[in-house]
């Protein structure tokens, strides 16, 4: 089998997904092109080379509909011959761009991809796309459907974790996001976003509030307590739950992942492809999968994916240096860490997006060359990189070094 | 039937008059004589307008539901609901001005006629309802309701409406939109002409019709229709747990249907409407909830050939709770009240208990002030029997002690006439034992009221072994005078309903001692569709009554007596631990003030949990809790118990809320099928035992192929 490296790896800072937000002024469009042509830069890149260009992205109407992957290509200025492709796999999405990417450079069929995703929450706000799953009734009623907010309490509730957890684990994230700016530990990938004269719009992830405190977090009232309450959510995910007596609403905006505006592209290729181009390759991906799992606690597959990758890598969990858990909801990380045996030192290192966002489409790709970078810079081999995804899936890839 | 006429300007009536019925009901006939008249108006050219109306004091109160049960499968039910909605289309786009002119109710199908009409005019009639009912019997409208009154009113409006099968007032319903005038009385036709020869009428289409026509409200289409239906999914699984396919359906028809076309929207509404029809829900719905309280309501088994009673005076001995909410379901129905308890005192706390509820009705709105004092003049309290003179029925609702019970019916029986009745509202004490203290015990009785007795529409009649048909005929009359619904039993330890809701609330306890987690066992009996779980049941009934009742059945059983769960677990809780329930806030919850009740932490130290990994699933529980109820109610059908199946399935339903979607616990066992009904319980015997032993009877049905039920 064709192995599959990666050369390069981008990503804009994170804006807050608001109006107000730096990167609300700019258009999805031109954040998936911005990556696109860094990519292109930095490698001096003959972009006639590259086969497709997979992009992420989970609300893809609007300024982000009908296939922005191509119509960004386009506006990159990529060679006409590079074709693009917009794929949802809701959180994971520009995961799954990357585990797509390399599946088509080990099956032979490619030899050159871009993969990454888009997302600008603050300009095609979440639900913008619609979907079955919530709203029609039969689809509703029998898959137990709640929001998301509502799954995370559930798993904080099922498995112990306090409000005091939860915020701890908040509070290290944005204690570990704030260390690894001043560190300049993102210097590699992150390509400040600028305008049309060349006037830098975000040059940092703007979400991040290195202020938090335990009092501080403590202040918040839970967000999901009244959907959950006065919706009748609580009662469908408890009918699903029997076993559970009340839910305890854990999670507000400082422990949950922040909205913010972003996108991210890896340069993926087979090493014929990196010879001709006089690329150097920075890591391999040594295996991916994603799994479907019960779609109501929702957030639970990370582990389930994780285990699917390292037993297709035939790899063990000991074998992995640095664990990186999108961090959706303090609980999710919580509990992959309970049922992994995980350290809290391994995983999530550099912080994740209760501190600095999540873009929904964009977070896969961001998260997998923020773990690559941080094997670098500590000379460790191989990494781990998973989120947990709407509807009850997990998606995982495991790269290593080379 | 269908009475047709034309006036001299022109306009055709099409009155709905069917005959030998008090209702106008839609079936397969009177809709066939409608679809004619319609078309005969609409070939017509000298018509210029249809008036359709009725004849009778409503409208049309809905569909025929025998006829839809004799509908045998899907693709029948579809085919003539399409049928009936190509010729409703056909009236509303004929370009000849309708006007429905309203009586009275316009229920069901009645009202889907009248939002055929292009303009619907009601009689200002304060008896007068308008809905669209379906649901409440596992139905949904099926004759255009769903796609119509959204599209009249917004889907936020008529969700609701359709989904809890509510009836509103003419002034509610115009206010709604749904009707556009209320007029006085009798000139609802004279109003319907008007408009029909207005300018208003001309050319006039149905607003769903009309071009740039748009949802009232919006469409879903929109971030808030999406967060409409988002909620209401999920608010709708909260109160039925999935039990209930219809109202699921209703939110259906409407989230699919109004993002077409009208007559997509109709197709769509058939086929959703066709899988309520076929569906277990809706047969069960429609036997116990419909027919068979219908039937028990008609006194369906009141022995014949005595005359009719008229009650103009009872007494109620004991007012408390149960005998006041027993007055003033007896005031309520214009009779006389003799409330008799040890003092002057504690008897007027009885009428001061009704006065209370009434004037909160009152305070409501829903009852006038000078209704309300008319009803308590007619309690009169009393601590002298010499006033029970002159009752033609007496009813004892004193202490559960056999003492106490024989002295008030001696004392009864000292001053009412020679053919008055005497009652006892025992729940537990078996009826011929009490009757052994009368002197008249062909007059002795059991009617078993359910709290509070002044809403809770069941009354267990209990022939003890004297009673005579006579006394039994009279009681019944009693029953359905203050508008309650009889059932007839035998007498037996428990009776009927208090026996069988036992078995439900000693599976609860039988799972506790297995080491099933509380909250699981609770959870899993609101799932399987009862109102509250078996445990905290057994807190609000009061855990120290569960277990008085156990130690005295054993006393009188003596050797005979089948220990079980729940005279273990409540001699450990009200015995040993002092919970005895809600009253002193713990049982096997605790109530904090002001807070949720919760699972008693420490329950887990008397009843281990087992680990997660050994519990059983819902779905087990469910059968369980379902299956002892089953299969006890099926030997009260063998020992005689009860007579008619049916009676178990509405004094279920009536009684303890067994879940209506079943059936009830025949209904259930007919749902799933005599011969798995058999394997099932040799299975769960095997697990648990002789609680699920396969009652002689109900082999013998399988051997033979027979059926409770025929539909």
């Amino acid at each position: 089998m064709t192995e599959a490296y990666i050369y390069d790896a981008v990503r804009t800072p994170r804006g807050k997904g608001k109006q107000g937000g730096s990167l609300n002024q700019v258009t999805p469009i031109h954040l998936g092109a911005h990556v696109l042509k860094a990519l292109r830069e930095r490698n001096g890149l003959d972009t006639s080379k590259v086969d497709d260009v997979i992009f992420g992205c989970v609300e893809p109407v609007g300024e982000q509909g009908a296939d922005i992957a191509r119509v960004a290509t386009l506006y990159a200025g990529y060679d006409l011959s590079a074709a693009g492709v917009t794929i949802n796999r809701f959180c994971a999405s520009g995961l799954e761009a990357c585990n797509m990417a390399a599946g088509q450079v080990m099956g032979g069929m490619v030899d050159l991809m871009v993969a990454g995703g888009v997302e600008s929450m603050s300009r095609v706000p979440m639900m913008s796309s619609g979907g079955a799953w919530s709203v029609d009734p039969q689809v509703a009623s029998d898959t137990y459907f709640v929001p998301q907010g509502i799954s995370a309490d559930l798993i904080a509730t099922k498995w112990g974790m306090s409000r005091q957890d939860v915020d701890a684990y908040a509070m290290e994230s944005q204690r570990r996001a704030k260390r690894s700016w001043d560190e300049g530990r993102f210097t590699k990938s992150v390509v400040p976003v600028t305008d049309i004269n060349g006037l830098v719009v975000l040059d940092h992830d703007e979400h991040m509030r290195p202020d938090t405190t335990m009092e501080s977090l403590a202040t918040l009232k839970p967000a999901f307590a009244d959907q959950g309450r006065n919706y009748g959510f609580d009662a469908v995910i408890m009918q699903r739950y029997p076993d559970v007596a009340a839910i305890d609403h854990v999670h507000h905006g400082g422990n949950s992942s922040g909205i913010v505006d972003g996108a991210a592209a890896l340069l993926i290729g087979n090493k014929a492809i990196g010879d001709a181009l006089g690329l150097k390759p920075r890591a391999k991906i040594r295996a991916y999968a994603s799994v479907g799992s019960e779609p109501s606690i929702m957030l639970t597959g990370p582990s389930y994916s994780a285990e699917k990758a390292l037993k297709r890598a035939g790899m063990s969990k000991s074998d992995i240096d640095l664990w990186e858990l999108n961090e959706a909801f303090a609980s999710v990380v919580l509990r992959f860490m309970q049922v992994m045996g995980i350290d809290h030192s391994q995983i999530n290192v550099c912080g994740g997006a209760i501190a600095m966002g999540h873009p929904l489409g964009a977070t896969g790709a961001m998260i997998l060359g923020t773990v690559l970078d941080e094997l670098e810079r500590t000379g460790k081999s191989t990494a781990l990189a998973t989120l947990c995804v709407g509807a009850g899936m997990g998606t995982a890839t495991i790269i290593e070094r080379v | 039937m269908m009475n047709y006429s034309v006036d001299a300007d022109g306009i055709a009536t099409v009155e709905w008059d069917l005959p030998g019925r008090s209702q106008n009901v839609m079936n397969g006939d009177s809709t066939e004589a409608w679809v004619t008249a319609m078309d005969k108006a609409i070939a017509d050219p000298a018509i210029k307008g249809i008036i359709v109306t009725s004849a009778k004091k409503d409208f049309i109160a809905g569909g025929d539901l025998e006829m839809l049960l004799a509908m045998k499968t899907a693709k029948q039910v579809f085919e003539w609901t399409g049928e009936f909605h190509k010729a409703c289309r056909r009236f509303e786009t004929a370009g000849k001005p309708i006007a429905c002119a309203m009586p009275g109710s316009a229920l069901g199908g009645g009202l889907e006629i009248a939002m055929t009409c292009h303009y619907r005019v009601a009689a200002d009639n304060a008896k007068a309802r308008f809905g669209l009912p379906e649901a409440t019997l596992g139905l949904l409208p099926g004759g255009g309701g769903t796609q119509r009154l959204p599209r009249l009113i917004g889907y936020a409006a008529a969700i609701p409406l359709m989904t809890e099968g509510k009836k509103i007032k003419a002034d509610a319903a115009a206010r709604q939109g749904i009707i556009h005038a209320v007029v006085p009385a009798g000139t609802e036709r004279e109003a319907a002409k008007a408009w029909l020869l207005s300018d208003a009428a001309k050319g006039v289409k149905q607003p769903w019709d009309t071009k740039g026509y748009k949802i009232p409200g919006g469409g879903l289409a929109t971030p808030n229709g999406m967060m409409f239906f988002t909620a209401a999914n999920a608010m709708l699984r909260d109160k039925t747990y999935g039990n209930y396919p219809a109202q699921k359906h209703i939110l259906s028809c409407v989230y699919e249907g109004l993002g077409t076309d009208i007559d997509t929207g109709l197709k769509i509404e058939g086929r959703y409407f066709a899988a309520c029809v076929a569906s277990p829900e809706a047969k069960n719905m429609i036997r116990s909830l419909f027919f068979g309280i219908q039937e028990a309501n008609k006194l369906a088994t009141r022995p014949q050939g005595v005359p009719t009673q008229k009650f103009t005076r009872i007494g109620m001995l004991g007012a408390g709770m149960m005998g006041a909410g027993i007055a003033m379901s007896t005031a309520t129905a214009g009779i006389e009240v003799v409330l008799l308890d040890r003092t002057q005192e504690d008897a007027d706390k009885g009428k001061a208990y009704a006065i209370k509820q009434w004037t909160k009705l009152c305070e409501k709105g829903r009852m006038k002030p000078e209704e309300a004092q008319a009803l308590a003049a007619r309690i009169h309290t009393t601590a002298d029997y010499a006033e029970l003179r002159g009752c033609e029925l007496v009813i004892e609702a004193v202490f559960e002690s056999r003492e106490i019970k024989a002295d008030v019916t001696k004392k009864t029986e000292a001053v009412i006439a020679a053919d008055g009745i005497f009652a006892s509202n025992t729940s537990t004490l078996p009826i011929t034992g009490l009757a052994e203290a009368s002197a008249r015990p062909k007059n002795f009785i059991g009617l078993h009221f359910f709290s509070p007795a002044e809403k809770m529409p069941l009354v267990e009649i209990i022939m003890g072994k004297e009673t005579s048909d006579e006394t039994l005929a009279r009681s019944m009359d009693y029953v359905k005078a203050i508008g309650k619904t009889p059932i007839v039993v035998n007498d037996s330890r428990g009776f009927y309903t208090s026996r069988v809701f036992g078995t439900y609330v000693n599976e609860g306890m039988a799972l506790l001692e297995e080491g099933v987690n509380p909250v699981l066992i609770d959870k899993a009996g609101l799932i399987a569709g009862m109102p509250v779980g078996p445990l905290a049941l057994a807190d609000e009934v009061a855990i120290d009554l569960v277990l008085k009742i156990a130690k005295q059945t054993e006393k009188d059983l003596g050797a005979a007596y089948p220990m079980n769960a729940s005279h273990r677990v409540a001699e450990k809780l009200a015995g040993e631990l002092g919970r005895v329930g809600k009253k002193s806030g713990k049982g096997f919850y605790d109530y904090p003030e002001g807070g949720q009740k919760h699972i008693w932490p420490e329950l887990a130290k008397h009843y281990p949990v087992k680990p997660e990994s050994e519990q059983p699933t819902v779905a087990q529980i469910v059968e369980r809790l379902i299956m002892v109820q089953a299969a006890d109610t099926v030997r009260c059908l063998e020992e005689g118990v009860l007579k008619a199946p049916i009676d178990a399935d509405v004094g279920s339903i009536l009684g303890w809320g067994f879940p209506p979607f079943r059936g009830g616990p025949l209904g259930w066992l007919h749902t799933i099928g005599i011969d798995k009904a058999v394997a099932d319980l040799e299975r769960l015997e095997k697990a648990h035992g002789a609680r699920f032993a396969v009652p002689k009877r109900l082999r013998d049905m399988a051997t033979k192929g027979e059926r409770f039920f025929l539909v």
